[in-house]
């Protein structure tokens, strides 16, 4: 299984916005807030689970909204009622206690190359043209055919048509990694963070942070 | 919703008399609008915790703070939040509140209604925007520039050059988008007129001074880009 770099934090997108660096150049960057929640829940081990992880919860909800197996599982290590919980596969769970609160300021510095996943804006069904980059047919001289797939495979052999053809289908609302993105600054003030470029989803989406993972640098190359 | 933001603010005014504030032209406002029906989610949890208010009315001490939900210091049991922080977690920043410049809560409190996460996102990216723009406006000087108004601009280049370039021009467009405030300038250069798009708050800009004002009836004035008067002011 693939290891993360560091501890990562869960955040919450809020927005886009510029950001004039001091030598005047301007940056588009995300801004991630967070909410009550970076809290450890459960420290997986060798001994105990067969792997090394941290599970981190996010998002502090009413108790009405979790199901009772749930909220027994964060009253175990005494942590509040949180939604989402994430795991951290780590090389070495040093330094991790069961409802240790995680402190952004700690974990990323400004400067930071980090790794945000999220949830891509869902797009619906979606034809071949805006799903896979197909080129549509021309619109006029007589053609039939504007927006359509074209041929889909050969003739008698095979005589089938191919697993994996793109076709159309529903486009986004999946996982979507963004690398190396930079962070731009950190506001202690408001609990935020402005990462440069741009992340997945709308704003008030979760968002899961790591630094990046560089081969050769934070990843031992095996 | 907007109720909850209401009493955060009330309440913030209360506490803010306690507690040492910045001069923050965000927190000057007194809401002490009354929060009509702001449907409280959990009287029992309200009745506990105004009978924990009651032992320390008209203080909302940082007592309060520690408190996962606030009483309400109104009647109608609203579940009043927190002391507001002004990031978007429901934990106070309940240690550092007294040390905060109030900025506009943003924080839905916890055990009581969540604001829509999109709606918090929105609020805090206001007080982002609102803050970059005043300090950028505390450190220079900004007149407000509309278009048909004739600009001197010093702008400093930094590519290995100090201190150069007086733009003089005409300005034709405005756009407004918080910090990212951008507007066109026209000008001859050697002949030629050219036109450069400038962030009115970019660190560049060392100075603006306008030195004329047109009279124009629109508010973009692309149409100047065929007329070519060979006059420096157009």
């Amino acid at each position: 299984m693939s290891m993360e770099a560091g501890i990562g934090v869960m955040g919450t997108k809020l927005g886009m916005m510029s950001y004039f660096e001091s030598d005047g150049k301007v940056v588009p960057v995300t801004v991630v807030g967070f909410r009550e929640g970076n809290i450890v829940t459960q420290v997986k081990t060798q001994a105990t689970d067969g792997y090394e992880a941290v599970q981190v919860g996010y998002r502090r909800v009413r108790d009405k909204k979790l199901t009772k197996p749930e909220m027994g599982h964060l009253q175990k290590v005494g942590a509040i009622p949180m939604r989402h919980l994430q795991e951290f596969r780590l090389q070495s769970v040093d330094g991790f206690d069961p409802n240790q609160r995680l402190v952004v300021d700690e974990i990323f510095q400004e400067g930071d190359l980090v790794d945000v996943s999220g949830t891509t804006i869902g797009k619906g069904f979606q034809g071949g043209i805006k799903r896979h980059n197909f080129k549509r047919g021309p619109m006029t001289h007589g053609s039939k055919s504007h927006r359509q797939l074209g041929s889909i495979g050969a003739g008698t052999t095979p005589g089938r048509v191919y697993k994996g053809k793109k076709m159309p289908g529903r486009m986004g609302g999946s996982k979507r990694k963004i690398r190396k993105l930079k962070i731009v600054k950190i506001d202690k003030d408001l609990n935020v963070v402005m990462v440069k470029g741009a992340v997945p989803g709308k704003p008030g989406n979760l968002l899961r942070i790591t630094p990046a993972k560089i081969v050769g640098k934070n990843i031992p190359k095996n | 919703m907007q109720s909850l933001r209401r009493s955060v603010r009330f309440l913030k005014s209360i506490g803010s008399s306690r507690c040492p504030t910045a001069a923050n032209s965000l927190s000057t406002r007194d809401f002490f609008t009354a929060i009509n029906g702001s449907s409280a989610a959990k009287t029992h949890v309200s009745s506990l915790s105004v009978m924990r208010m009651a032992s320390n009315e008209g203080f909302p001490s940082l007592s309060l703070l520690n408190q996962p939900c606030c009483p309400g210091l109104l009647k109608m049991g609203a579940v009043v939040p927190p002391f507001p922080s002004r990031g978007m977690t429901t934990e106070g920043h309940r240690v550092e509140a007294p040390s905060h410049s109030s900025g506009a809560p943003a924080e839905p409190p916890a055990r009581i209604k969540f604001k829509r996460l999109d709606k918090t996102a929105k609020h805090i990216m206001q007080i982002i925007d609102k803050e970059a723009t005043e300090e950028v406006n505390g450190q220079r000087e900004i007149p407000n520039i509309k278009p048909g108004y004739i600009i001197q601009l010093k702008v400093e280049v930094p590519e290995n050059k100090r201190r150069v370039s007086i733009l003089k021009g005409i300005v034709i467009a405005r756009r407004n988008a918080g910090l990212n405030t951008t507007f066109r300038l026209r000008r001859l250069v050697a002949g030629v007129g050219v036109e450069s798009l400038f962030p009115l708050y970019s660190p560049n800009i060392k100075e603006i001074k306008v030195l004329d004002k047109k009279k124009v009836r629109r508010a973009k004035l692309y149409y100047l880009r065929e007329r070519m008067n060979p006059l420096k002011k157009k």
